[in-house]
């Protein structure tokens, strides 16, 4: 069964005919060719499919395209404007928080979350929210001075 | 030679955080392409009967099924000695084993249409466990044994004997991304592959084969790997040979992706072995005999079982002297996995074998490990010789450990933890310090070789191309920097291209921490080779002597004008110059004679130490590591922050293979443990609470490319620190009366059984205690 579903991607409205088990990180992907977006898993469990989904952090592995109809949805590819990083990436980039890069778009997403919900994180409240997010090249260290130093340049 | 220049970040850092540096599996697809599937057998050992497809084909979409007997070439995708068949042909060897592939229009009809294959084997009896193999004589190659002395006189003469048997786990790689292929057919029946691999030169030659071509009939291209850590050295073959048949069965381009429990049931892993030891001491704890049989789970075939055991036999001696010794290897086959390389490839479990028996020797003689491990040090100039034969002439650790005993505080924090674990019932701690050595270079002596291409463009800027692969480990950015110091230009005017088999030929494996090495001499031989022709070019031109031309980061001095790199080049161009070449690298001074286990398999060593501290929970097992300080020896680092990324990296995947990453076969032979839900990788939450790492400030002894030293495997080892500190506060549970047995991983169920047998042990009369 096709199905259409309309959303908002980085800002711009798409509609899309799709099959309804359609999940939204295949919509990402193979509709709307974001593959910043990455599969590490499909169960749910490394986090680097993480977009935000009105806002709020979500696995885009785990959501359904249609349970996404009307929403506004962020992926890695929206949040540069004019050729500048925003501040969580530049942070990202500037601490070394990666190494083979797999990782790094949904550990970029998810620490956008922890910044909404924690301005100010420490580090031992980074650690405890990044536990969704896997990275099996860097160790977490310099992952988690990033989130810190992101944090901070949002701030201004 | 110019100063490097500052080191730059990854050279795709900006296109990662952007989600802009694609992976196989992001590539456009070309419109015909095609998506694969694999269907696996479900038993461990048996013979294959009967496969049906029909049901498979009958599925919209499906447009082609491969079984083994429609390769057109030779269906085996082994590294070396032939026994991996690309599709089962009669006997299932392992549970997971790839039976046949599909192509379809979508990924969804294809993995459908997979799971529909009807495979009928009849069971025979499975060899799963290393003791059963080792009970039953069952290996894939003979044992080998090295000796140095007579070991068998060394422990009947010591005052002191102790002995034991540890079992280590193996690990799976769980590289973010995992195997992907896409084959593109191209004119003629060539074909193009993209492949997510260690290894573009064995993917060349096994894909030319499979199809029944030459070698100059097929190119592989790796731009980039979500990860590697060994496992797409030989891993990643199957999984591109199989796109390649598909496309040259379809015409059409292929795609396969396996997802995660494919992955992990199909691909081989880091070895689990079973260590028999005995150990001959002093009083004093000088160790004056050690013997040792390692035995590794190879699995079903042969991959590189043989050079990882011979290299955890290279390290059963770490960091320490041994009078008489005798290392024994052997390379069991069972009925599971293939396993194969793995950061570290063996010296890990080679390593673990005599840290481990140094704390039994230390707790029987109720002294500090630490003070056991310092007296029993390879020397400088004395007790300096390997089991192996090779002289030690870079050995640093003496200065090293000591230098970290002060900066981690290790003496008072030893007293306090004492303090502290006697005023907390339910809490443990504890606390180890160990060193690592490790040798570098392949140990199959004619790897040990690279290639490079540089080319200069007449606008000043210049393309690499080499025959490493960037797996996250930076490679490709330290290339950049060594080419860039080379014509002392801005890191930005050089780009590092993708690697292509067309471009540079014959190539080894990234592996074995050589990359930078390797690669990086050749680049450099070939930037070398420009410059010299562009000096000559210059003092010709010019009419200056060849020593007045100097190339500075403010540009070329020819004299006592001054030209940027682009003029130079520009007008050494008009006159005819060749402005591009290839290089090449052999590593000097390396042999080893494997017949007699004896030579120099190393061209120098890299060392390193940590001391952790571990806190236990005495009701749940569960620990964590509080504190770890970590100084390692990476020569004169060409990028200091790659490098900390690479220690602290390797560190926290050696304590996720040491206390949580569990492999759990069933008695049938099938992995039980084959995705994230059931498989405990480390999270940000296993990050010790206070994570300290410094650099030992020593250039490389040897000729390396800028002095450097190999960093992707070293600092694994030094996680062996976490796995001891956690029997040590394991021991504190019987006030260090009695010493665990420990195996690894250290998760909390064995924390836990350890925790119980001490007390078992304890009620009983003290003869029998131990
Ligand atoms: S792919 Fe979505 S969590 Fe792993
Ligand atoms: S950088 Fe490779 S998984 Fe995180």
């Amino acid at each position: 069964m096709t199905i259409t579903v309309n959303l908002t991607v980085n800002g711009q409205k798409v509609t899309r005919q799709v099959e309804a088990r359609t999940l939204l990180v295949q919509l990402l992907r193979e509709h709307l060719d974001l593959t910043g977006t990455h599969v590490g898993c499909d169960t749910s469990q490394c986090g680097a499919c993480v977009v935000q989904v009105d806002g709020v952090s979500a696995k885009a592995c785990t959501l359904l395209a249609a349970q996404c109809e009307g929403a506004n949805v962020l992926t890695i590819e929206g949040l540069a404007k004019d050729g500048k990083l925003h501040p969580m990436q530049e942070a990202f980039r500037e601490h070394h928080g990666l190494q083979c890069g797999f990782c790094t778009p949904g550990m970029v997403m998810s620490a956008l979350d922890i910044v909404r919900r924690h301005p100010s994180p420490d580090e031992a409240t980074i650690r405890k929210e990044l536990e969704g997010n896997l990275c099996r090249c860097t160790g977490y260290h310099n992952i988690v001075k990033a989130v810190a130093a992101g944090a901070k340049a949002m701030r201004g | 030679m110019a100063e490097p220049a500052p080191a730059p970040p990854h050279e795709s850092a900006w296109l990662h955080v952007a989600g802009a540096a694609p992976y196989i599996d992001d590539l456009p697809e070309r419109a015909d392409c095609l998506h694969a599937a694999i269907a696996q057998a479900s038993v461990a050992h048996g013979r294959l009967t009967k496969i049906d497809i029909a049901p498979a084909l009958a599925l919209p979409g499906v447009v082609a099924v491969m079984l083994a007997k429609d390769v057109p070439g030779i269906n085996d995708c082994a590294p070396i000695v032939a026994g991996d068949p690309i599709l089962a042909v009669d006997e299932i060897v392992y549970a997971g084993q790839a039976v046949a592939a599909v192509a379809a229009t979508s990924l969804d009809a294809a993995r459908r249409a997979a799971s529909r294959i009807k495979i009928a084997i009849e069971p025979m009896p499975a060899i799963v466990t290393v003791d059963r193999a080792l009970a039953v004589g069952s290996f894939l190659t003979p044992s080998q044994t090295m000796t140095k002395g007579d070991a068998a006189d060394g422990l009947a003469r010591a005052p002191r004997r102790l002995e034991g048997t540890l079992r280590l786990g193996g690990q799976d790689h769980f590289y973010l991304e995992g195997q992907v292929a896409m084959a593109l057919p191209r004119e003629g029946g060539d074909m193009l592959v993209l492949s997510s691999t260690q290894h573009p030169t064995e993917i060349q030659h096994l894909v030319a084969k499979a199809l029944g071509r030459g070698f100059k009939d097929v190119v592989c291209e790796v731009r980039r790997m979500g990860g590697g850590f060994g496992g797409k050295e030989t891993q990643a073959a199957q999984t591109a040979c199989i796109a390649a048949l598909l496309a040259w069965k379809t015409g059409r381009a292929v795609k396969l992706r396996l997802d995660r429990d494919v992955d992990m049931t199909l691909t081989g892993k880091r070895h689990d072995f079973r260590i028999d030891w005995q150990i001959g001491f002093d009083d004093a704890g000088r160790i004056s005999a050690w013997s040792v049989d390692l035995a590794a789970r190879g699995g079903c075939s042969v991959d590189l079982t043989d050079p990882v055991v011979d290299r955890a036999m290279f390290h059963a001696d770490n960091a320490y002297y041994l009078e008489h010794a005798r290392i024994a290897g052997h390379r069991c086959r069972t009925h599971t996995v293939s396993n194969t390389a793995f950061r570290g490839f063996g010296g890990p479990q080679g390593m673990c074998a005599i840290e481990y028996a140094i704390d039994e020797v230390a707790r029987a003689l109720g002294k500090d490990a630490l003070d056991v491990r310092l007296a029993n040090l390879y020397g400088h100039g004395s007790r300096d010789v390997t089991p192996y034969h090779q002289r030690i002439k870079d050995n640093i650790l003496p200065e090293l450990m000591r230098a970290l005993e002060t900066s981690s505080d290790y003496r008072n924090r030893r007293r306090a933890i004492a303090a502290w674990n006697a005023a907390h019932p339910w809490l443990k701690k504890g606390l180890a310090l160990t060193p690592a050595k490790f040798g570098i270079s392949f140990t199959n002596t004619f790897l040990n070789q690279a290639g490079a291409l540089v080319h200069v463009y007449t606008d000043g800027t210049v393309q690499v191309s080499h025959g490493g692969t960037e797996m996250g480990q930076g490679l490709n950015t330290k290339i950049a920097q060594v080419v860039a110091s080379a014509f002392a230009l801005d890191f930005d005017r050089v780009k590092v291209t993708a690697t292509v088999t067309d471009k540079v030929p014959n190539t080894s494996a990234t592996a074995a921490s050589a990359g930078t090495d390797l690669n990086g001499k050749a680049a450099a031989d070939a930037a070398d080779k420009i410059k010299r022709r562009l000096i000559a070019f210059g003092a010709e031109h010019f009419k200056v002597p060849p020593d007045r031309i100097r190339f500075t980061a403010q540009g070329i001095e020819v004299g006592t004008r001054r030209l940027t790199f682009a003029e130079l080049v520009g007008q050494a161009y008009m006159a005819r110059v060749q402005l591009w070449d290839s290089g090449f690298y052999a590593t000097p001074e390396i042999h080893f004679d494997r017949e007699r286990q004896r030579g120099n398999p190393f061209y120098y060593f890299a060392y390193g130490a940590a001391c952790s501290e571990a806190l236990i929970d005495v009701l749940t097992g569960e620990s964590r590591i509080l504190r770890a300080d970590l100084l390692h020896d990476v020569g004169n680092s060409i990028n200091p922050a790659i490098d900390l990324g690479q220690i602290e990296g390797g560190y926290i995947q050696g304590l996720g293979w040491l206390t949580a990453e569990e492999l759990w076969w069933d008695p049938a032979g099938r992995l039980r443990t084959h995705a994230p839900s059931t498989y405990k990788i480390p999270t940000a939450r296993d990050l010790p609470e206070d994570f300290r790492v410094a650099f030992w400030p020593e250039a490389n002894h040897a000729d390396t490319i800028h002095r450097s030293k190999a960093v992707g495997e070293p600092p694994l080892m030094l996680a062996i620190s976490a796995w001891l500190a956690i029997k040590d506060a394991v021991a504190a549970t019987a006030e260090h009366r009695l010493s665990p047995q420990l195996d690894a991983p250290a998760t909390p169920e064995r924390v836990l059984l350890a925790i119980e047998d001490l007390k078992r042990r304890a009620k009983l009369p003290a003869e029998a205690r131990s």
